[in-house]
């Protein structure tokens, strides 16, 4: 109850931080726009492809560029932990009877509401360009919700980074190298039928896919319901993992000070 | 929320000891005790290890060995009893800066279980006392030095706190933010009965604000008592006379059989000695030269500083352990 208070508390700060400095959100909503506008007219064409089925490429494009949309916001999520650290605002924390976990947990909530609101803008778009979601309404929400799940497990890895490196630059770095090569070994551009065969198996094991499949599948007009469980499931295994993970940098970073 | 009645010491440390890695020895089996409703000062140049000290009082980091308790809690089996009793204003300003004032206090009120018209009424009451209440709802971001200051002390007795930890609070700031905040410290001891840890590097405030410090040097407390006991202990004042021309032979011959006249140097045109009391062997001293018929330019007494402990303690001048 306590734990949940306090993560409510942090939670509410960062998001209101968040809210004082809105052309940050708007920022990482652009690059995804872009890739849905370029990459949705430059490929047109890809659609007439055997495995892509009647669909438009639009249509095909728009929930992975949901999910790369909560990928490119989530990854950043740990550079306010390494500015809060540099500014002893996380020590300040630390003395007082804060739980602990709340004060990572807090941010990583955070970064999924702020991916729910983007991922709702995005459906707009894609709608108002020309993609549809056959799933409905309860296929979108489950495209959101695996993009929030996704999201949260890149925050609690980028705010463990944080912890770790506790160096802008290093952190930069790491997730300028994850985020890009994850979106292309992935679903999120070409079928699985059309990716070379090594490509399909890393994509078997990129988290960033398994959310993809979920909420593309999600939004088909028939949906594996097994695929989408099994897939979310999984993604909230890699969730539980990256938790622990956050909870040991926490501890090593008590440690150094 | 208030513990229990406690009338034993605020902080007690007991042989603590700190190494970092690559064999950095921060602490070295330092003890103090801070009696409760004091300002105690914990006084040493950089790197003495004052802030690794507060580090292990206010439970953020543990030490290799010794123990150590806060208002009656032990800092490791403890932690949530001492977080719950204290306060710490640390050499930063820490508030968030994309926040105001007034939410900082809340936040800092929330999660020390604050709630509702309690910590309304608190958090109005301290901005009332440290002058922001008109900056309340502005962003941190946008405030001056000295107002973030204020609002980072603010921030740390929102849960009335028994203890508080002010680690270097004046480091950086001018010298009228710097006696702003040393008039606020004063205030608060007086006004709120609370026990005071202060880390600082400079003599002047140690001196100026403590009733009882410790000077750390290298890890180790090397000093302790009243500034005033630690000062008498060097046994007088320094008197130092100027002459118009030198007379070394008569001056030792006028000076020597003047009573409470010690360790009398005497270099060209100055000499310097030492008194039990400054002020009452100087007519003496000028009396004593005149009969001599050795004239005297000037003539000032000092009071022993902190300093010169420092010195006597560590055997190194305080700038030059800054170095």
């Amino acid at each position: 109850m306590n734990a949940l208070r306090h993560i409510g508390y942090m939670t509410v700060r960062d998001l209101r931080a968040l809210w004082r400095q809105p052309w940050y959100v708007v920022a990482t909503l652009v690059q995804p726009v872009i890739w849905l506008l370029l990459f949705g007219e430059l490929f047109k064409r890809v659609a007439d492809l055997p495995g892509f089925g009647d669909e438009s490429y639009i249509a095909y494009l728009a929930p992975g560029v949901v999910i790369m949309s909560a990928l490119f916001s989530s990854g950043w999520n740990g550079m306010a932990t390494i500015e809060e650290i540099n500014r002893g605002v996380t020590d300040r924390l630390l003395v007082s009877p804060v739980r602990r976990g709340a004060v990572i947990a807090g941010r990583v909530v955070q970064s999924a509401i702020v991916i729910v609101i983007q991922s709702v803008i995005m459906v707009g778009i894609a709608l108002a360009v020309g993609a549809t979601f056959p799933g409905g309404v309860v296929g979108v929400l489950v495209l959101i919700l695996v993009s929030a799940l996704l999201g949260a497990c890149f925050a609690t890895l980028s705010n463990s980074l944080a912890l770790m490196t506790r160096q802008e630059e290093s952190l930069i770095g790491a997730v300028t190298l994850l985020v890009l090569p994850l979106t292309f070994l992935s679903t999120a551009l070409m079928t699985s039928d059309l990716l070379p065969g090594w490509m399909k198996t890393v994509s078997d094991v990129n988290p960033v896919d398994w959310a993809i499949e979920a909420g593309r599948s999600a939004t088909a007009a028939s949906t594996d319901w097994a695929l989408v469980a099994r897939d979310a499931g999984l993604l909230a295994l890699l969730l539980a993992v990256c938790a622990t993970l956050a909870a040991q940098a926490f501890r090593s970073y008590q440690r150094s000070i | 929320m208030k513990t229990s009645v406690d009338h034993g010491p605020a902080i007690e440390a007991d042989r603590l000891v700190k190494t970092y890695p690559g064999d950095v020895r921060a602490l070295d089996g330092l003890s103090l005790t801070v009696p409760a409703g004091t300002i105690f000062a914990l006084l040493g140049p950089n790197g003495a290890g004052k802030s690794t000290t507060v580090r292990i009082l206010t439970t953020l980091s543990r030490a290799d060995s010794g123990t150590a308790r806060v208002a009656g809690h032990d800092v490791v089996r403890e932690a949530g009893g001492v977080r719950r009793a204290i306060g710490c204003v640390g050499q930063r300003s820490a508030g968030d800066r994309e926040a105001t004032g007034r939410e900082n206090l809340r936040l800092q009120g929330q999660l020390h279980g604050m709630r509702g018209r309690d910590l309304g009424a608190r958090v109005d009451e301290l901005l009332e006392q440290i002058g922001l209440s008109e900056a309340a709802d502005r962003l941190v971001r946008t405030y001056s030095g000295g107002m973030e200051r204020r609002l980072d002390v603010a921030m740390a007795l929102v849960h009335r706190p028994q203890v508080l930890f002010l680690d270097e609070p004046t480091t950086g700031l001018d010298p009228e933010v710097r006696a702003d905040m040393w008039r606020e410290i004063e205030r608060l001891t007086r006004e709120h009965g609370l026990s005071i840890l202060l880390t600082t590097h400079y003599l002047d405030e140690a001196d100026r604000l403590a009733s009882q410090l410790a000077i750390v040097d290298r890890g180790r407390v090397v000093a302790g008592g009243a500034p005033e006991h630690l000062k008498a202990e060097l046994r007088g004042d320094a008197i130092n006379v100027e002459l118009t021309y030198t007379a070394n032979g008569a001056v030792h011959a006028a000076l020597d059989p003047v009573p409470g006249i010690r360790e009398l140097v005497v270099d060209g045109t100055s000499l310097r000695a030492r008194a039990d009391e400054g002020a009452r062997a100087v007519p003496l001293v000028l009396a004593a030269l005149e009969a001599g018929g050795i004239d005297v330019a000037s003539v000032t007494v000092a009071r022993p500083s902190l300093d010169d402990v420092y010195l006597r303690h560590t055997g190194r001048s305080f700038e030059e352990a800054e170095r």
